[in-house]
């Protein structure tokens, strides 16, 4: 209980940031309307989608996949930077429960990360995507792009506490473009070499990208294989399993915070 | 009756012996220095009594509760001021004190309240709703450290609290300090600076290697060390003087440095019988340097 209220006393704390700041996060949003708008147009009209259908229709839930998961860096730069200036010290020492700063972190982080889907979704429509499943697909599309950022929350909160120092967030920074790009966020899978394409769609951003396109109703560029077959268990297991392994490593990395 | 206790601390990371058989007693309500160069222990100490790191051997308490069985009573007694100003830059100082305050526990009205009161005794009542990225160094560290007092901790723990401050600013901070124990708030008060706990601490313990080197008043100490030195430039005659005043010529500077052991006057009468024109005079207080030297070797004798 008290756990819990700290943790949405820290999460207002970032909500303060924004009414401070609000250029931070205004920025944020309007990268991913550029991105979208550089696949989309820039790019998207020399990308065939195998199994057929429209280009934009195939990339918008890609985009909103490829969007949660650079989420990390958010999260991975704002822990470190409170790690690294003793404020998370001040919080060890202060009778709240150890989970309190990271679940500020996730209601902050999924707040902002919400708010990006929403950007998304309005702007795929103003551009010509759409739903054409029901609301519930379309409902359980939502949350399992979600889920991806809560699974990628947690690295980043590994990543924030253990490498303290710019240097680790500036790798994450660096290495959320190949591994975002590694994957059917943008590309089908079928379109690249055999083992690039074997590779990619065991990209945790792959199943979620493939089951957003799915619940969704939209071409998933996919003509077979088991991602195309189990696409929303993936995107339902890999989060999960992520999260299994970096809640814990990140408590250790909490408990064990030290100069 | 002490309030901090530790009793045979040790604290190993990897090859280096951060604590190695630290002991500590600290009475209620006065302010005690830590004394020590860097990497003699001193955060190492402060970060196990404050629960935030668990030491391989010996115990601790704080205001009466065992630091690795009843943290969380430890918590709700201590204040923590570390070496950086943990707040945050982008929130006001207002804002970040009634933020501590509802981490405390405190209801939004109460932490509102408090918040008010600490901005006014730390004299930050004007900048109160400006983004904390706009104040000065020495105003950083006074809401750092009216963070650490939201619930009139039984104990403060303030780690370098003036490294990095310019002498102003480190006055304000050495006045904070004193009204902070004078309310009852026993300080740890670690320092590398022999006359910030000479100013401050009613008893000093010096830290070398995770171990204490000794301890004492501030008077003992600077006996066992010895008294003021005094740097006297004079323009001839140096050879003389300094035999005279049992002490060694710097040729090169032309200068005389003597340990004040009885007092000023006399030395300044010896320079006087022989007629000596003094071109300078500097009384200092013995350097930190000076200091651990003569305390290490005075342990290494023991």
């Amino acid at each position: 209980m008290t756990t819990m209220r700290a943790g949405w006393i820290l999460t207002r704390r970032e909500l303060a940031h924004w009414r401070r700041e609000p250029w931070g996060p205004v920025f944020g949003l309007l990268f991913s309307i550029m991105l979208l708008l550089v696949f989309g147009f820039l790019f998207g009209g020399a990308i065939n989608v195998p199994g057929g259908g429209d280009y934009i229709a195939f990339l918008l839930p890609g985009m909103m996949a490829l969007s949660m998961m650079f989420g990390v860096e958010t999260t991975a730069t704002k822990m470190a930077a409170d790690a690294g200036k003793g404020i998370t010290d001040r919080f060890r020492s202060m009778p709240i429960g150890s989970a309190s700063p990271a679940l500020g972190r996730v209601g902050a982080d999924m707040t902002n990360s919400a708010a990006e889907l929403a950007v998304l979704l309005v702007g795929g429509l103003a551009i010509g995507w759409r739903i054409t499943s029901d609301p519930g697909s379309a409902a359980l599309a939502v949350l399992l792009l979600l889920l991806l950022r809560f699974s990628m929350l947690w690295i980043g909160i590994f990543v924030g506490l253990t490498f303290r120092g710019g240097g680790a967030t500036a790798a994450v920074q660096v290495l959320v473009w190949p591994i975002g790009f590694l994957s059917t966020a943008i590309v089908s899978a079928e379109t690249m070499p055999a083992w690039l394409g074997a590779v990619a769609a065991w990209n945790p951003l792959s199943a979620t990208a493939t089951a957003a396109r799915e619940l969704f109703g939209n071409p998933t560029g996919l003509t077979g294989g088991v991602l195309a077959d189990h696409a929303v268990w993936l995107a339902l297991g890999w989060p999960l399993l992520l999260a299994a392994i970096f809640i814990p490593l990140s408590a250790r990395a909490y408990r064990r915070l030290r100069d | 009756m002490h309030t901090l206790i530790a009793e045979g601390l040790r604290k190993r990371y990897g090859d280096l012996s951060a604590l190695d058989g630290f002991d500590l007693h600290v009475p209620a309500g006065v302010i005690h220095g830590l004394l020590g160069p860097n990497g003699a222990g001193k955060t190492t100490a402060v970060k196990a009594l404050a629960t935030l790191i668990d030491v391989d051997e010996g115990t601790a308490s704080v205001a009466g509760f065992d630091v690795r069985t009843q943290a969380a009573q430890v918590r709700r007694s201590i204040g923590l001021v570390g070496q950086n100003a943990a707040v945050d830059e982008v929130l006001s100082g207002r804002q970040n004190l009634v933020m501590f305050g509802r981490l405390y526990g405190l209801t939004r009205t109460d932490a509102e309240t408090r918040a008010g009161d600490l901005l006014g005794t730390f004299g930050l009542t004007e900048a109160a709703d400006r983004p904390v990225k706009t104040y000065s160094g020495g105003m950083r560290r006074r809401l750092d450290i009216a963070a650490g007092l939201i619930l009139t901790p039984a104990v403060l723990f303030l780690d370098e609290p003036t490294t990095g401050l310019d002498p102003r600013a480190r006055n304000e901070v050495w006045t904070t300090i004193r009204e902070i124990a004078a309310r009852g708030t026993t300080v740890l008060l670690t320092t590398q600076y022999l006359d910030e706990a000479d100013q401050l601490a009613a008893a000093i313990t010096v830290v070398d290697h995770g171990r204490v080197i000794a301890e004492g008043t501030p008077e003992k100490l600077k006996r066992e060390v010895g008294g003021d030195r005094v740097t006297i430039t004079v323009h001839d005659r140096l050879a003389e003087t300094a035999r005279r005043l049992g002490a060694e010529a710097d040729e090169e500077n032309r200068t005389i440095t003597v340990e004040v052991t009885t007092s000023l006057i006399d030395i300044v009468r010896t320079l006087d019988d022989l007629g000596i024109t003094v071109e300078d005079l500097q009384l200092r207080r013995p350097t930190l340097d000076e200091a651990f030297l003569k305390l290490i070797s005075k342990e290494a004798i023991r």
